[in-house]
């Protein structure tokens, strides 16, 4: 089954790619060319080999499937996130801190991110909690990944999201089993390649499919001024920032306490917490030890920069295209199977959007009229068209012909070609039809759950868009991006989490030094049935790729930045102050998704026994429960750094030394 | 410009564009700065993390 929706060539193109990735990793493993054989060797590593294999390792399916998702609901906003992806985690970064990092490394004989911070602090406990953190939490970041790739596989070759699951899942473990582990350079130099070129022909395509750079730009901004079902939150169009501001927003029905939370879902959650979190992302910072010298980071920075400017640049921009595209131009061509919705109101169909936060039903009033069908989950009522597009009968594309009551301004009007306005679409059943959705790219991007409901899910908007927009040679190519990126990054966060819990952890806690290989290997495998575990939970509803992997670099940032920034540049940074500035920065972070931050609090569940029920102990306040948890905790972790280290002793004089000496 | 009209949005475009452009320039002007001379450290290093990789 799976190889007749696959299709042949489909099949052995992944075959053949895998096979010379692996040729690759087996002539670096006979020829020893692994980043640090060419400190060994002192040879020259190609300036533009370090680069890609950073900036594959960097950038993932969740950047470019889940954030571009994202940048399809919300729009450029989001291109701030690329300015900091660019200018803090590839200027800053390599500027600033790789030198460092590489020379306190050296000095210090640490090899992982955890190590680094223990031994420029002689802590255990900084080591071990490091570890820990690491080990329990990069899953998150992991299952993002899968859930990208899992998305576009199941869109792509029309296949259900669990088999898409089960094929990452056994495609990446092999991968990451067999040896995608020793970092070989060529193999994430030629990934990083194929997402180059992958990347820019997706760019090319859509500025022609718009009209070009500016008319692109102008349509998308026209059609940004029609209702939109994220007006009650803020959004004015995709190439506008949302609504600014704190507080209520005054409407006709009363106050709308949601009227400035898109500002701060985009700006805190998506553009902070992301683009200042990859300074602390260990898998990221420990690459900077295996280089020769300054010049290669200088060097590297040369493409690093554009070459990061065409993953997030580029699926941020066509994530919001996409809009034109869907909006103005799509014609979905299949068999009508079935028109479901029609007639009294219990028999609507009521498609969940937004699963995690309330939406508003009267943008133009900006007050609040939600009509739910679960306590957290949104929906809005509408006439659904159901086609076959494959030819096996059965309905695989499920479009709004129109929606109901409040939900009439903001849902799709679908058009099917020979029927006249007002006309019965159920007279069409049966017949092959060509409909023109006129959706945005969330409402297009509707999936068939497993319990039968219907859902907007934000992961599906990049992988429809390719499936409808691009040709189809295209989809290939974008497979193997997509693999690419995956397992670039995949790899090396798998790689963190083995060794953070058997070098820093078991190591440390044990006192066996260099006996903790098969407890990495454990460690390792342990990392990948979570994030398929994490992944099969969660088939992509929401924006939770988005959301699992800010939650990861926030926490990174909040936890390990202050004192890893700190012990970097400061000898006055003390041990106490660090461990300090490591739990606040870890409870701040946690208390927030566990108590306020509505997405996470609602998921996790526990607050609405201290709430009353409520979703956030700050439900009845003003944008709070959007707000996330780095700006609350980074500012508190950074003070608690520096007043607890002012208030301790210093290090040792010898010891300081040993970590600064040139 | 460039068809979009809300500023900050133009801004981050424009940013994203100038951002990648600096990191090229400062690549170029850097091309051979920064050399560094391999200490017995380095292959210390090196030669313990080739360890632990061997034997994962």
């Amino acid at each position: 089954m799976l190889a007749q929706s696959l299709g042949l060539i489909e099949i052995i193109v992944v075959v053949i790619y895998m096979m010379v990735i692996g040729y690759l990793g087996w002539l670096g493993y006979r020829r020893t060319r692994t980043a640090t054989d060419y400190l060994v060797a002192g040879r020259k590593v190609h300036p533009f080999v370090m680069a890609l294999s950073y900036g594959a390792t960097f950038i993932s399916t969740s950047a470019i499937v889940g954030f571009g998702g994202v940048a399809g609901m919300f729009g450029m906003s989001l291109l701030w996130l690329t300015f900091l992806n660019i200018f803090v985690g590839i200027f800053i970064a390599f500027v600033f801190l790789g030198g460092p990092t590489r020379k306190m490394g050296h000095h210090l004989d640490a090899h992982t991110f955890p190590e680094l911070l223990g031994r420029r602090y002689q802590s255990k406990f900084v080591q071990i909690f490091s570890g820990l953190v690491i080990f329990l939490f990069m899953p998150l970041y992991a299952a993002a990944v899968l859930i990208g790739g899992c998305a576009f596989i199941a869109s792509q070759f029309g296949i259900d999201y669990n088999t898409a699951l089960l094929v990452f899942s056994v495609l990446i473990a092999a991968y990451v089993i067999v040896g995608g582990l020793k970092g070989v350079m060529y193999t994430d130099a030629l990934q990083g390649s194929i997402m180059f070129v992958g990347m820019i022909v997706l760019l090319v395509f859509t500025y022609v499919i718009v009209g070009g750079v500016v008319e692109g730009h102008r349509q998308l901004v026209e059609l940004g001024k029609n209702p939109n079902i994220f007006g009650g939150i803020g959004f004015q169009g995709w190439a506008s920032m949302p609504k600014f501001g704190w507080g209520a927003v005054e409407a006709a029905k009363g106050p709308n306490l949601d009227g400035y939370n898109l500002w701060w879902i985009v700006i805190s959650t998506i553009t902070l917490g992301v683009g200042i979190g990859v300074l602390a992302q260990p898998q990221l910072a420990v690459r900077f030890m295996t280089v020769k010298s300054r010049r290669e980071l200088n060097r590297a920075m040369l493409i690093g920069g554009i070459f990061i400017l065409i993953m997030t640049g580029v699926a941020f921009t066509v994530g919001s295209l996409s809009n034109v595209y869907f909006l103005t131009k799509e014609k979905v061509e299949g068999k009508l199977v079935s028109v479901t919705g029609v007639g009294a109101k219990s028999e609507w169909d009521w498609v969940i959007a937004k699963k995690e936060r309330g939406l508003n039903l009267n943008p133009e009033d900006g007050s609040k009229k939600n009509p739910a069908i679960g306590p957290d989950e949104k929906a809005v009522p509408c006439q659904l068209l159901h086609l076959d597009t494959s030819g096996d009968d059965e309905a695989d594309t499920h479009l709004i012909f129109k929606g109901y009551g409040g939900a009439a301004a903001i849902t799709p009007k679908a058009e099917i070609e020979g029927l006249a306005k007002g006309g019965d679409p159920k007279t069409f059943v049966g017949r092959q039809v060509v409909v023109h959705p006129r959706a945005t790219a969330y409402m297009r991007a509707i999936v068939k759950n497993a319990d039968g409901t219907y859902e907007c899910k934000t992961s599906r908007i990049i992988p429809y868009y390719i499936r409808s927009a691009m040709p189809k040679w295209f989809g290939l190519l974008f497979l193997l991006t997509l693999l690419a990126a995956a397992m670039s990054t995949l790899s090396s966060q798998f790689h963190a989490v083995g060794t953070s819990i058997g070098r820093d952890v078991y190591e440390q806690v044990t006192g066996r030094h260099g006996r903790s290989i098969g407890v990495t290997r454990i460690g390792i495998l342990i990392g990948i049935v979570l994030a398929v575990i994490i992944s099969y939970l969660n088939p992509g509803g929401g924006y939770i790729i988005a959301r699992a992997t800010a939650i990861f670099f926030g926490l990174c940032a909040s936890t390990f930045l202050p004192a890893f920034i700190g012990g970097l540049f400061f000898k006055r940074i003390t041990r106490a102050g660090a461990i300090a500035s490591m739990i606040v920065g870890f409870s701040v972070t946690a208390f927030w998704l566990v108590f306020v931050k509505t997405s996470e609090s609602s998921a996790i569940g526990l607050v609405q026994k201290f709430a009353g029920g409520k979703s956030s102990i700050l439900a009845d306040s003003p944008n709070w429960p959007v707000v996330d948890p780095i700006l609350i905790a980074l500012p508190l972790s950074i003070l608690t750094v520096i007043i607890v280290s002012l208030m301790t002793k210093p290090s040792s004089k010898e010891h300081l030394a040993d970590c600064f000496h040139k | 410009m460039l068809g979009i009209e809300d500023f900050y949005v133009l801004l981050a475009y424009l940013l994203c564009l100038l951002s990648a452009l600096l990191c090229v320039v400062y690549g170029l002007i850097n091309w051979n700065r920064g050399e560094e001379a391999v200490l017995e450290e380095d292959v210390r290093w090196v030669e313990e993390e080739k360890e632990v990789e061997e034997e994962l």
